[in-house]
């Protein structure tokens, strides 16, 4: 063969999709639903450009926060924030095991399966934000309803990666146990604590992480803590205060971020 | 023509790779770069390409030294000198065509390779290097849905879309069985044969070394202990550059390879027969 | 060291470092007790425990004003659900649109300055991941006055921290070789990226912003309560009046929207992966 035989044009053949009328059909659909949902955005420029000049306050706030003015507030929102992420989670964790165990199809019957799974999958569904909401009505104003939102939030985290975890362990220890004739408490503390502790209380760790970035947040419906501080900073355009805020929500952050993976890994 | 003159690579490690390493390759010439792990080979050919940035001493390919060149110039030199490496190092995601016509990067512009939009005669010589390597059924495949053998005739092709001056080859047989590994050292000194391309083949199996290379260069610690015929390679000079030990270790791994090899042809024999 | 290499000798300091590791043990273990009794002591100072005896026949209370859910109020949630959806697929198209570049300039491998660029890019990735997207819409709310428009930016500030973490992540785990094959044909840099770097990471990409996608939508559920637009709005303004059939509509509302969500982002992952 010569050179001049040789096809002089390719095609990359499509990858994903192969029919060539759905991915025409995809494209259009995708730049219509485009069009509609930028078509949706309204934006009122006149309060924009007012905007424009909070936000540079906001900025300059944030590059020159004030801690002191409203210390009491913030250092009392801190408190609250930092003390019902901790009790949340010692009392989330000692919750999220039995109902773990009993959402492990290879140690629960099948009733209690159903049951754990079913408090698990409630749990997940609903933001924290909606059950603070929830909280806060029935328990009034404060901490306590965070403290419960958050113990509710951490039963469905932990619950769930436990159960999967229990499963996942060896069965032929289980075996093992199983076969001295041990019972059913002596199996779980025997075959299955020591498979899945290291990965639980680094669990719990990175929950504790969690419940902090959301302790900041709840605050906002009125659920104690920092985040209700921040919300008070801002209705009143306190920008200093409330980047005064950010920047200790960054800060604590970062830091439970980076301590809780170093602990983590020295558990593991 | 490609000649290397005092290269020296001192790692910022302290680690010295290479010692006043000096030789020329002519045009046309396989040469068979020998020598213990760690020896060097792999730093030597990357030197040469600039992969990795040489201490001292440079490396002039057809009169131009590349040691000196910023980095358009560099990546102008690049496209003139085709890799192919050890493990294949496919982009495995991309088709086999894809992977070929990437050996035209450093000719096209951004947008035409963007949009896979290469010239037509690029095009035509991919299609061409395929069917040389016996891969023209492959082409809209994806890389990694291929076999060793195959993801390494796919990098030939990729170096030599490149209309390559120089070929630099490593270790192209450390992934593949030995009846492969032949095929596939084979395949790289008749396509070097057939238009005078030089090459550097930087190699563990000495056999191989012996049976395909007009010349071998032995590196023992980043330094030349051996330039000559591969009919040179002596026993002494083997315990030179791979020490004692080595060598015997390496002599009965060769054998039995040979051994198995030779079964193997039996045992194919015999098949033929009782067909 | 395998267990027969320990010298007879040093058995005993082997039992007594045991025993002090225990004794630390229980020691944290303590230490923890405490501090648990000590923060929950903390907390519940303003606690009204009135309100929390309470609570049982506030919660039947509450539930016999919540149910039956207010179903014709379905006819105005549309409008804010068409908005919550947009505001999730709109702010997270943001969020890709800027984490890109960002992880790019922060994965070791492809950023062009490791001194300057690369911290700047991380510290933009951090900054974004300790702001919850409630936070990000409080300030923007605050700026730009309520609207949707803070909302898809709320959105999408909070995206760039996640999917851009997980985006030069993925980058940086890029297989070396194949990426020096693309450099060494003579490659320029935006070659090697769309050569050596994109098909490597587009799966995890695609799968990534998929899963955020479905985050979001959640998210974007409650953006309103703090006046970022959706149907959140329409839930703070039906508190705000204690229409609690209304609030029930629109929780059962939130909850479908979630499973759909959750439903669509698992198959579109299981088609790309």
């Amino acid at each position: 063969m010569t050179a001049a035989d040789y096809p002089t044009r390719w095609k990359r053949p499509p990858q994903l999709i192969k029919s060539r009328f759905w991915s025409y059909a995809l494209a259009i659909g995708a730049i219509v639903y485009l069009v509609l949902a930028v078509g949706t955005v309204e934006v009122n420029w006149q309060r924009v450009m007012i905007g424009m000049e909070r936000g540079q306050r906001f900025v300059a706030g944030f590059l020159q926060p004030d801690f002191t003015t409203r210390w009491r507030d913030i250092s009392q929102g801190l408190i609250e924030s930092l003390t019902m992420t901790l009790t949340s989670t010692v009392v989330g964790v000692l919750i999220s095991i039995p109902i773990g165990i009993g959402a492990a199809r290879n140690l629960a019957p099948a009733w209690v399966y159903a049951i754990c799974r079913g408090i698990i999958a409630v749990s997940r569904a609903l933001q924290e934000i909606i059950v603070a909401i929830f909280f806060v009505a029935l328990f009034g104003f404060g901490a306590f309803a965070g403290f419960l939102t958050l113990t509710f939030a951490t039963i469905g985290f932990i619950g769930k990666l436990l159960a999967e975890d229990i499963e996942d362990i060896d069965e032929s220890q289980a075996e093992a146990i199983r076969a001295t004739g041990a019972s059913w408490l002596q199996l779980v503390n025997y075959a299955v604590q020591p498979q899945v502790m290291p990965r639980l209380i680094g669990l719990s760790l990175y929950r504790l992480d969690i419940n902090f970035r959301e302790s900041a947040v709840i605050g906002i419906v009125g659920a104690g803590g920092i985040g209700g501080t921040l919300n008070t900073a801002l209705n009143r355009y306190e920008y200093d205060s409330a980047g005064a805020i950010l920047i200790i929500i960054i800060a604590i952050v970062m830091l439970s971020e980076y301590s809780s993976s170093h602990l983590r890994r020295w558990v593991q | 023509m490609l000649s290397v003159e005092n290269l020296t690579k001192v790692y910022r490690t302290g680690d010295k790779a290479l010692t006043d390493v000096s030789f020329t390759v002519p045009r046309g010439q396989v040469v068979g770069l020998i020598g213990p792990s760690g020896a060097g080979k792999s730093t030597l050919i990357r030197c040469v390409n600039r992969l990795v940035e040489p201490s001292a001493g440079s490396v002039r390919l057809n009169d131009l030294d590349i040691t000196r060149l910023r980095s358009g110039d560099l990546r102008r030199a690049r496209r003139r000198i085709g890799m192919i490496f050890q493990e294949y190092a496919l982009v495995e995601r991309l088709t086999v065509m894809e992977n070929v016509l990437s050996g035209r990067l450093g000719y096209v512009p951004f947008w035409r390779s963007f949009t896979r939009r290469f010239p037509p005669a690029d095009i035509a010589k991919a299609f061409r290097l395929l069917d040389r390597v016996g891969l023209s059924a492959h082409a809209d495949k994806r890389a990694d849905a291929l076999s060793g053998g195959q993801r390494q005739r796919v990098g030939i092709a990729r170096a030599l879309e490149q209309d390559p001056d120089l070929l630099l080859v490593d270790e192209p047989t450390a992934s593949l069985d030995p009846k492969t590994s032949r095929q596939i050292m084979r395949l790289i000194v008749e396509i070097c044969r057939e238009s005078g391309l030089p090459a550097i083949i930087n190699i563990h199996d000495v056999v191989l070394a012996q049976q395909f290379a007009d010349r071998i260069i032995g590196l023992q610690a980043g330094r030349v202990v051996f330039d000559g015929p591969p009919a040179g390679l002596t026993e002494e000079v083997l315990t030179r550059i791979y020490g004692e030990e080595d060598w015997t270790a390496m002599r009965q791994a060769a054998a039995e390879d040979e051994a198995a090899e030779a079964e193997q042809r039996d045992e194919a024999k015999k098949m033929m027969r009782a067909l | 060291m395998s267990m027969t290499d320990i010298p007879a000798a040093e058995a005993p300091v082997w039992h007594h470092r045991s025993f002090a590791g225990r004794l630390a043990l229980y020691a944290g273990w303590l230490g923890l007790v405490a501090l648990f009794v000590w923060c929950w002591n903390l907390m519940t100072e303003r606690t009204m425990w009135v309100f929390v005896h309470d609570a049982p026949k506030a919660a039947a209370d509450l539930v016999s004003r919540a149910w039956p859910p207010r179903w014709s109020y379905m006819d105005r949630l549309w409008g804010p659900l068409w908005d919550t959806i947009n505001i999730a697929t709109l702010g997270t198209l943001l969020g890709i649109v800027i984490a890109v570049p960002l992880a790019i300039l922060a994965a070791t491998n492809t950023t062009p300055s490791r001194l300057f660029l690369r911290p700047l890019a991380l510290f933009c990735i951090v900054a974004s991941r300790s702001i919850n997207s409630l936070i990000w819409a409080l300030l923007l709310v605050s700026i730009l006055g309520p609207g949707i428009l803070a909302g898809i930016l709320a959105i999408g500030f909070r995206s760039v921290g996640f999917i851009g973490k997980l985006l030069y992540e993925a980058i940086e785990e890029t297989d070396a070789q194949q990426i020096e094959a693309i450099t060494a044909t003579g490659a320029t840099k935006a070659q090697i990226l769309s050569y050596g770097i994109v098909p490597q990471v587009l799966p995890t990409f695609y799968g990534i912003s998929v899963f955020r996608w479905d985050i979001n939508i959640r998210e974007s559920a409650i953006l309103g309560l703090v006046g970022a637009g959706g149907i959140g709005a329409q839930l703070n303004a039906s508190l705000n009046v204690l229409a609690w059939p209304q609030v029930t509509l629109i929780m059962l509302v939130i909850l479908a929207t979630v499973v759909v969500s959750e439903w669509v982002s698992a198959r579109v992952r299981h088609a790309i992966i």
